[in-house]
């Protein structure tokens, strides 16, 4: 047990945790934070993803000593109050979900493909997200919700 | 977030209704217009289905409940449950329309065993096909109850008076006008529907056939939708359970010495079932592997390929689900007669959400279960046996649920959690791990399928003998225009008839329909092959039924279908299929890799005649829903397993259907103003496999009679050429 700070949805936060606990569990478990879904719990499914300084990755096999000193955002951390981000409003707005229990780390591994490669092709959308699973077939919703939030984020033409 | 109006609490994102209580339900319902219907159990062809929860308790004369406020809102309290199919947008557009009320004035409660009426589970796309036209006919008897009380109130005969936007008004002077919350305000009134109420025309809908956002978006993109697992009643602890390594095998010894020395754990024990309990999952996991246990070996020597050869020979009686004419007689009247068996292996549920539930218990001894499940009310009979208590001393609620696909029909964990939170005195989570999900999940079973069927010199089909083991009757109706025919079945995927299969199988999405669509579609096609037809023209000679003709060429013209007989290389397949009373057709363009054997599926065209389609975005979305995961069964989903032992655990071996296999999708829905809303969550999956096998024979002149398709099957099949 030792204490980890690292920002949390922009939030200073300190646990006091076992280091080798995975970061899935902190949040849910020990901090509430159950936007983050488990699904295989060994990185296969996506459920799980958030972002660590701004990568996504699996947080169902990220050690706490991984999160020290890093900067971590959840689902719950896309929104500005009430304002949806331009991926969430996208997913609404082509209903890129049908149970919605991928949803949450499809939205971040979206966002995280967005930030690193901002104008990808129909192709490029379909390669990053090759690693998340959804078992209601939402696909096509979510590869028209993130070229559409491309085109937004662009300042483009709807 | 909840919403808090003068009467009513409805969470964000509707469904979602942990936070009314039974005194909230009798606030809110005591007074106000509350309609109680019953809707009927389904015809026989759905029965099987209808019966798959044996455990359950006679259905009350009423079913379901329709409640107007004094602040005019529109509540519906339905025992069905939201697993993404949409029904909590399509259930409400029903009541909307006749009602007159904007859809954003009505709420939609489900899946609570304290608030709802009883319903059999959410399962067979039967909501908006059975239980839409009830809804639509109470929600006229509420409408009518409404305008005779606005006539007394205004002095002004019913024929004069009409709504909008919940305000009964006087056609000829607009100042004569009352809300439907003042007349039901501050009033008790109570009916029960079981006449008929005169509908809207369906030309006059304004809200049925149109498209709108989903309720549950904005929840579900921001994390805040709430599911099973994520209920933390206070002092709850997670449980991990000590299972067997193998089906079949049982614990001889368990010892839990090492795990009882790791900090803020607890070991429970009820009966055969033992867990290790902690606050945090994951070190409830490190416990558990702590945890010395020692079994029986499993009796099974079945695995994934021997499997076939005990389904034929297993003794389970075989019966007759359908016949005509003289099979026999018919046989001899044909030119060639052509037989092949087909084969597919068992298919996983496989949601992305796992089986999960969380149990509290109060101090007065009532039980709580939030449990991911399609069917609360049996699950509410099932845990108070279990507890040996009474149904009423047992509460369900089911939150949104991630996914359920006929195998949260089963809800195994559900029972566990309640036992586990009884036995400890503290509030229990279970969640199963993707390991467990994929060892307890009631599978699509194995099956074996033969067809033998005659084709005359007119290349007509005039026999047509269909013996399937294991998948059960659903698909496999026969709607040909074949005189001689008669399909047997032995066993299927409702329990596990004398022992047939090594572990439980249950409903998966169509259940049955998607072997038997398939083995059937690959056979006609076969005939039409040896007749050197046209797939497409070969079967409309073959077609009588007039609204199959019509789904079949409205999607041939959106495919742009041009006839050559198979196999033409182009890669084209057709299949047919009626499912939940839908008509459907799929088509599809494949590409086969011969290096490889691997099949790209560039293109799925998919036609529906559905009847009175209620909210066509989320019709559409079924249907997309369906191919892709049609997909899976088809090109790879197989469970392995040997001698009990289930080989594929996780999504490293087992591969769902991923982005870069998606096709491109496009959907027809024939326009069907005469006939009432159908089934929409399975049809247009009952084809894929069908389909896909079609178009690798127009591709390569190779026939795969195994599922699924793998690309060592495929080369393997091309090998033999």
């Amino acid at each position: 047990m030792k204490p980890i700070a690292f920002t949390l949805n922009g939030v200073a936060r300190t646990v006091t945790v076992d280091e080798n606990r995975d970061l899935l569990w902190v949040l849910r478990d020990d901090l509430g934070y159950t936007g983050t879904k488990f699904g295989c719990g060994a990185s296969f499914c996506g459920a799980c993803t958030v972002l660590l300084d701004g990568r996504e990755v699996r947080s169902c096999v990220t050690p706490m000593s991984r999160v020290a000193g890093k900067k971590v955002v959840t689902v719950e951390g896309l929104a500005q109050g009430d304002k949806l981000s331009p991926v969430q409003e996208a997913f609404v707005e082509h209903v890129g979900f049908q149970c919605g229990f991928c949803t949450s780390g499809m939205v971040i591994g979206a966002t995280a493909l967005l930030d690193a490669n901002p104008k990808p092709t129909r192709a490029q959308i379909i390669q990053g997200l090759e690693r998340h699973l959804c078992r209601c077939g939402a696909h096509l919703r979510v590869v028209d919700a993130v070229e559409s939030a491309a085109r937004k984020m662009a300042g483009g033409a709807k | 977030m909840i919403r808090q109006d003068e009467e009513m609490i409805v969470p964000e994102g509707w469904g979602f209704v942990e936070t009314i209580d039974r005194r909230d339900f009798l606030r809110l319902t005591s007074t106000g217009l509350l309609v109680a219907f019953a809707v009927k159990p389904p015809d026989d062809a759905l029965r099987p289905v209808w019966n798959f929860a044996e455990q359950q308790r006679t259905p009350p004369d009423f079913n379901a409940f329709l409640h107007i406020g004094a602040n005019g809102r529109v509540t519906l309290f339905v025992g069905k449950i939201e697993m993404g199919q949409g029904i909590i947008t399509g259930l409400p557009q029903i009541a909307a329309e006749q009602l007159n009320v904007p859809l954003d004035r009505v709420d939609c409660v489900m899946g609570d065993t304290d608030l709802c009426p009883f319903d059999n589970g959410t399962f067979g796309s039967l909501s908006v096909w059975r239980l839409g036209p009830v809804l639509h006919a109470a929600a006229a008897e509420a409408c009518a109850v409404l305008v005779q009380m606005a006539s007394e109130k205004l002095g002004v005969p019913v024929a004069e008076l009409t709504v909008k936007d919940g305000v009964v008004i006087s056609r000829t002077d607009a100042s004569k006008a009352v809300s439907y919350g003042e007349l039901a305000g501050g009033k008790k009134i109570e009916r029960r529907y079981e006449g008929q109420a005169a509908l809207d025309k369906v030309s006059e809908y304004t809200i049925i056939g149109k498209s709108y956002p989903r309720p549950d978006a904005r929840a579900k993109v921001t994390g805040k939708a709430m599911y099973a697992g994520d209920m933390v009643p206070t002092g709850a602890l997670h449980a991990r359970i000590v299972r067997p390594p193998v089906h079949g095998a049982k614990i001889t010894s368990v010892d839990t010495s090492a795990a009882e020395k790791v900090p803020g754990v607890r070991i429970v024990r009820d009966g055969d079932l033992v867990a290790v309990l902690h606050a945090h999952r994951d070190e409830a996991d490190q416990a558990l592997k702590l945890v010395k246990t020692t079994f029986t070996p499993s009796p099974s020597a079945l695995d994934h390929e021997n499997i076939f050869a005990h389904l034929e020979t297993v003794a389970v009686e075989r019966r007759q689900v359908g016949a005509a004419g003289d099979v026999a007689a018919g046989e001899k009247s044909a030119a060639q007669v052509i037989s092949a068996k087909y084969r597919k292996g068992y298919v996983a549920h496989s949601p992305m959400e796992t089986h999960s539930a969380v149990a509290s218990v109060a101090a007065d001894g009532k039980v709580t279960v939030w449990a991911s499940t399609q069917t609360p009310f049996p699950l509410q009979t099932q845990v108070a046996r279990a507890l040996k208590l009474a149904p009423e001393k047992v509460r369900i609620i089911t939150p949104f649920v991630g996914g359920g696909f006929g195998g949260k029909s089963a809800s195994q964990q559900a029972v566990e959690a309640a036992r586990l939170a009884v036995a400890a005195g503290t509030p229990v989570r279970v969640v199963w791990s993707r390991e467990e999900e994929f060892f307890f999940d009631t599978f699509d079973p194995a099956a074996v399928i033969s067809i033998r069927a005659g084709l005359d010199g007119a290349k007509r089909i005039v026999s047509w003998d269909n013996d399937i083991i294991g998948s059960g009757g659903r698909g496999a109706a026969m709607f040909y225009a074949v005189p001689n025919h008669r399909t047997m079945t032995k066993g299927g995927w409702s329990g596990n008839q004398g022992g047939m299969h090594p572990f439980a199988v249950g409903p998966w999405r169509a259940p049955g329909a998607n072997a038997n669509v398939w083995a059937r579609e690959s056979h006609i096609d076969t005939l039409a092959a040896a007749a050197e037809m046209d797939p497409v023209e070969f079967r409309l000679l073959n077609l009588q039924n007039p609204r199959m003709r019509r789904v079949l060429e409205s999607c041939a013209k959106k495919f742009g279908w041009t006839p050559k007989p198979g196999p033409s290389k182009r890669g084209f397949g057709v299949a047919l299929g009626e499912d939940a009373g839908t008509y459907v057709v799929n088509m599809a363009e494949v590409k086969v890799d011969p290096a490889t054997g691997a099949i790209r599926v560039v293109r799925v065209v998919c036609a529906q005649d559905m009847g009175v389609v209620v909210n066509p975005e989320g019709a559409t979305q079924q249907m997309e829903g369906c191919i892709m995961m049609g997909l899976g069964y088809t090109l790879a989903e197989e469970v392995r397993f040997r001698n009990g032992e289930v080989l594929d655990r996780n999504y490293g071996g087992y591969s769902l259907p991923k982005f870069s296999w998606m096709p491109k999708i496009e959907t027809v829905i024939l326009d069907s103003p005469d006939l009432p809303s159908q089934g929409g969550g399975e049809p247009a999956i009952v084809g894929m496999g069908a389909v896909i096998a079609n178009a690798v024979f127009d591709a390569t002149g190779v026939r795969i009679t195994r599922l699924p398709m793998t690309p060592a099957r495929v080369r393997t099949a091309l090998a033999k050429l």
